[in-house]
C-alpha cells in the first residue's frame, strides 16, 4: 500500500462518509439538548430512520420518497419521545431508554422481511470532477447530497443558535425555562419542536446508513453511533462547530481501524473494533475533567422537567 | 370539564398500583400491533402470554429467565434510587461471565466442592470491577456515567467474542466460536430432573433478602435513598458521596456479574458470543416496573420474563418475529412512565355549572 497523496484523498474522502451520521444525528441532539432536553433515544431514533428510509425505497423505489419518510418517521417516534416527558412530565433519561429499547425492537420487527434485500445505487454528485481532480477530488466530490447536507449543518446550526430570534428562544428555554415563561414563551411548545426536529434528523442519519453508506437493511445496523453521537455533543460542550470536528476524530478512527483490519495488522480484529467506543471514554474523560467549562456550557436546565402551574 | 391538579403527597396504594395499569396497556397496545401485522389479537395474546407457562417446563423457564432479570435489577435499583445512571449491566454481565468463564476453564478437567463457589465469585468480582470504571470515572473526572458504561458494554462484547473465537475456543471445537465445556463441578446444580431450572435462583432470592435488608434497615440504605431524593440534602447532612457512588455502582456490578455467571454456569455450561439475550437492558425495564423495590423486582422480572417467553412460543407457533418481545418491553416502560402521570396529578371530572358558580 502506497500512502500517495491520491490516496490521503481518499482516506480523507471516506473519513467524511463515515462521521456523516455522527453529524446529522449529533446535530439534532443538540438542539434538542440545547433546548434543556436529554433525548437518550437517538439510538433508537436512527435505527427506526434506517429501516424506513430502506423500507420506502424497496416499496415505492423513490429515493426522495426514502428520505423524507426516514426523517418523518423519526419525527413520528420523537414524537412519543416529547409527549411523555413534556405533556406527561415523565423522566427524560428513562424515556429515552425505553425509546431507544422499543426502537430496536420495533425496527428488527418491521425489517424482517427486508434482510439480504440489496440496495439501490444512490446519485453521487459531481462524480467527474472526483476522477480528474487528484488530492481535492474525492475530497470534495463524488458525495451523495445528504453528506453536503451534514456538512453544512453544524454550520447552520451555530448561525440559528447565534444569529437568529428563535435560535435565541431555544437557548432560553433551555437556559431558563422560568424566565422564557415569563417572557410569554411557550416553553413546552419550543421542546415539543426541538424534540421533533432532533427525531427527524437522527431519522436522517440512520437512512443514510441503510440507503448510501452500506445500502442494505441488517438488525441493529446503528451500532451505537447513536450513543456515540450523544457522546459526541457532551465533547462538543454543546457547540455545533466542535460537533463537526470530533465526528470527523471518530469518523477517522472508525476508517483507520477498518484499514488496520484489511492490512493484516497485528492487533486481533475485536481490539481494533472496540477502538471507537475506548475513544468515547478517553475523550469523556479529558473533555469532562474541568467541570467548570462542563457547567458553563451545559444548558442550565437539561434534563430537568418543566411544569408551569396553570 | 377535566380539571388537573397537583398533587401534594404520592399516596402509596396508587404507586404499586399504576405497574398493574402499565401492564393492563402493554397488553391491549400488544393485541393492536399483533392485529395491525395480521394476527387475530386474542389468539396471539394467548400463545404470548398464557401458552409459555400452562405447564411445568414452562414455569421453569419462566424462573430460569426471570433470574438474572431480578439479580440484575435489584442491583440497579441501588444505583437508580441513588440517581446513578448505570446502564451497562449488560457489559458487567458479560465481564463477569468472562471472569467467571475463565476461572471455570482453568478447572475444566477436574471435580470439587470448591469450583462453583469459586467461579461465583469470580464472577461476581468481575462485575464489580468492571461497573468501578464508569464509578470511578464519574467520581474523579466527573465524565458520564451514562455514556461510559454503555461504550464498555460494546467493549465487553468485542473481548468476549475475541476469547472465544482466539485463546479460549476449544481446541478440539473445529473452530467453533465457542470455548470447552465447563465440568460439572462448575455447573449449577439443577433443581428438577428434566427440568432447566438450577441453584441460580437462590442467589436472586438471597440478593432481594439482603437489598430489603440493606435499603430499609441499614445507614448505608438511608444515605442512598436521601441522596437520590436530593444530592444537596444528602450534602448536608455530611454524607460521602463519592463512597457512595463507588458502592453502589459495586453492588450493582456484583449482581449482574453473578446474573452472567448463573448463566454461563447453568443453562449454556460453556462460554459463546450469545451468553445473554440483553439481559443486562431488560433489566432497567424490571426495576422500574418493580418501583425500585426488592419485592416488587421479584413481581416485575417475572412479567418481564414472559415476554420473553411469550415472543419465543409466538414465533414458534405464529410465525411473529421474536423481536415483538423487545417492542413490549419498551412499551411496558413507556406505559409505566405515562402513568406516574397519575401520581402527581389528580384528574378531576368537574360539573360545569357548580364549576361557573364559584366564579
Amino acid at each position: 500500500m502506497s500512502l500517495d497523496i491520491s490516496f490521503i484523498g481518499i482516506l480523507i474522502g471516506s473519513i467524511m462518509a463515515s462521521s456523516v451520521p455522527l453529524i446529522l444525528a449529533a446535530s439534532g441532539e443538540l438542539i434538542t439538548e440545547r433546548s434543556g432536553v436529554l433525548n437518550l433515544g437517538v439510538e433508537g431514533m436512527m435505527i427506526i430512520g434506517a429501516i424506513s428510509g430502506f423500507a420506502l425505497m424497496v416499496i415505492t423505489d423513490n429515493l426522495f420518497i426514502a428520505i423524507v419518510g426516514s426523517m418523518l418517521s423519526g419525527v413520528i417516534i420523537s414524537l412519543i419521545f416529547g409527549f411523555l416527558t413534556q405533556s406527561l412530565l415523565t423522566n427524560h433519561v428513562a424515556t429515552g431508554l425505553a425509546l431507544t429499547i422499543f426502537g430496536i425492537g420495533l425496527s428488527a420487527m418491521l425489517g424482517k422481511n427486508f434482510v439480504g434485500i440489496p440496495g439501490k445505487e444512490f446519485p453521487i454528485l459531481f462524480s467527474s470532477l472526483k476522477e480528474s481532480i487528484p488530492f481535492f477530488g474525492p475530497i470534495l466530490f463524488g458525495h451523495s447530497i445528504v453528506l453536503y447536507f451534514a456538512f453544512a449543518l453544524p454550520f447552520l446550526t451555530n448561525y440559528f443558535l447565534k444569529k437568529t430570534k428563535l435560535g435565541l428562544i431555544v437557548r432560553a428555554v433551555g437556559d431558563s425555562p422560568v424566565s422564557a415563561s415569563n417572557q410569554g414563551i411557550n416553553v413546552i411548545l419550543v421542546r415539543y419542536c426541538c424534540i421533533l426536529y432532533g427525531g427527524a434528523m437522527c431519522g436522517l442519519a440512520g437512512a443514510y446508513l441503510s440507503l448510501i453508506y452500506t445500502p442494505q437493511w441488517i438488525e441493529n445496523m446503528t451500532a451505537g453511533r447513536g450513543w456515540i453521537a450523544l457522546a459526541l455533543v457532551v465533547f462538543a460542550t454543546w457547540s455545533p462547530i466542535k460537533v463537526l470536528i470530533g465526528a470527523l476524530i471518530f469518523g477517522g478512527i472508525t476508517i483507520l481501524q477498518l484499514h488496520m483490519q484489511a492490512i493484516g495488522f497485528r492487533i486481533p480484529v475485536q481490539f481494533l473494533s472496540a477502538l471507537p467506543y475506548l475513544m468515547t471514554i478517553i475523550v469523556l474523560v479529558v473533555i469532562s475533567r474541568d467541570s467548570r467549562k462542563i457547567k458553563l456550557n451545559t444548558p442550565t436546565s437539561l434534563g430537568r422537567i418543566f411544569y408551569k402551574e396553570k | 370539564m377535566i380539571k388537573i391538579e397537583k398533587r401534594n403527597d404520592v399516596p402509596m396504594a396508587l404507586y404499586f398500583f399504576t405497574p398493574f395499569i402499565a401492564i393492563i396497556l402493554t397488553i391491549l397496545g400488544g393485541g393492536i400491533i399483533f392485529y395491525i401485522l395480521g394476527f387475530n389479537p386474542i389468539e396471539a395474546l394467548k400463545f404470548y402470554f398464557i401458552t409459555p407457562i400452562s405447564n411445568l417446563y414452562g414455569f421453569s423457564e419462566l424462573l430460569l429467565k426471570a433470574t438474572p432479570l431480578c439479580l440484575i435489577a435489584i442491583g440497579l435499583s441501588f444505583c437508580f434510587k441513588s440517581n446513578n445512571w448505570n446502564i451497562g449491566a449488560e457489559g458487567q454481565l458479560t465481564f463477569g461471565a468472562i471472569v467467571g468463564g475463565g476461572v471455570a476453564l482453568l478447572f475444566y478437567n477436574q471435580e470439587g466442592f470448591y469450583i462453583l463457589p469459586l467461579v461465583i465469585i469470580a464472577g461476581a468480582i468481575g462485575g464489580m470491577i468492571f461497573a468501578l470504571i464508569p464509578a470511578i470515572l464519574k467520581t474523579y473526572f466527573n465524565t458520564n456515567e451514562i455514556l461510559v458504561s454503555l461504550m464498555l458494554v460494546y467493549v465487553s462484547k468485542l473481548l468476549l467474542d475475541y476469547l472465544v473465537v482466539g485463546p479460549w475456543s476449544n481446541p478440539e471445537g473445529f473452530n467453533f466460536p465457542e470455548t470447552r465445556q465447563f465440568s460439572d463441578s462448575s455447573r449449577m446444580p439443577l433443581l428438577f430432573e428434566g427440568l432447566r431450572i438450577h441453584a441460580g435462583i437462590f442467589l436472586a432470592l438471597a440478593a432481594v433478602m439482603l437489598s430489603w435488608f440493606v435499603l430499609y434497615k441499614t445507614y448505608l440504605g438511608f444515605q442512598i435513598k436521601v441522596s437520590g431524593l436530593s444530592l444537596k440534602t444528602a450534602k448536608y447532612a455530611g454524607f460521602k458521596g463519592k463512597t457512595m457512588i463507588l458502592v453502589v455502582f459495586m453492588i450493582s456490578g456484583a449482581c449482574a456479574g453473578l446474573a452472567g455467571v448463573g448463566e454461563i454456569t447453568g443453562p449454556i455450561g460453556q462460554l459463546h458470543r450469545m451468553i445473554s439475550p440483553d439481559y443486562g437492558f431488560t433489566a432497567i425495564i424490571v426495576a422500574f416496573l418493580g418501583r425500585l423495590n426488592p419485592f416488587g423486582i421479584i413481581f416485575a422480572s417475572l412479567v418481564v420474563a414472559l415476554t420473553y417467553l411469550g415472543a419465543e412460543t409466538a414465533q414458534i407457533f405464529l410465525q411473529i418475529p421474536k423481536y415483538t418481545g423487545q417492542v413490549f418491553q419498551g412499551m411496558i416502560l413507556f406505559f409505566l412512565l405515562a402513568s406516574d402521570y397519575l401520581l402527581f396529578f389528580k384528574v378531576k371530572i368537574l360539573n360545569l355549572k357548580k364549576n361557573e358558580l364559584r366564579h
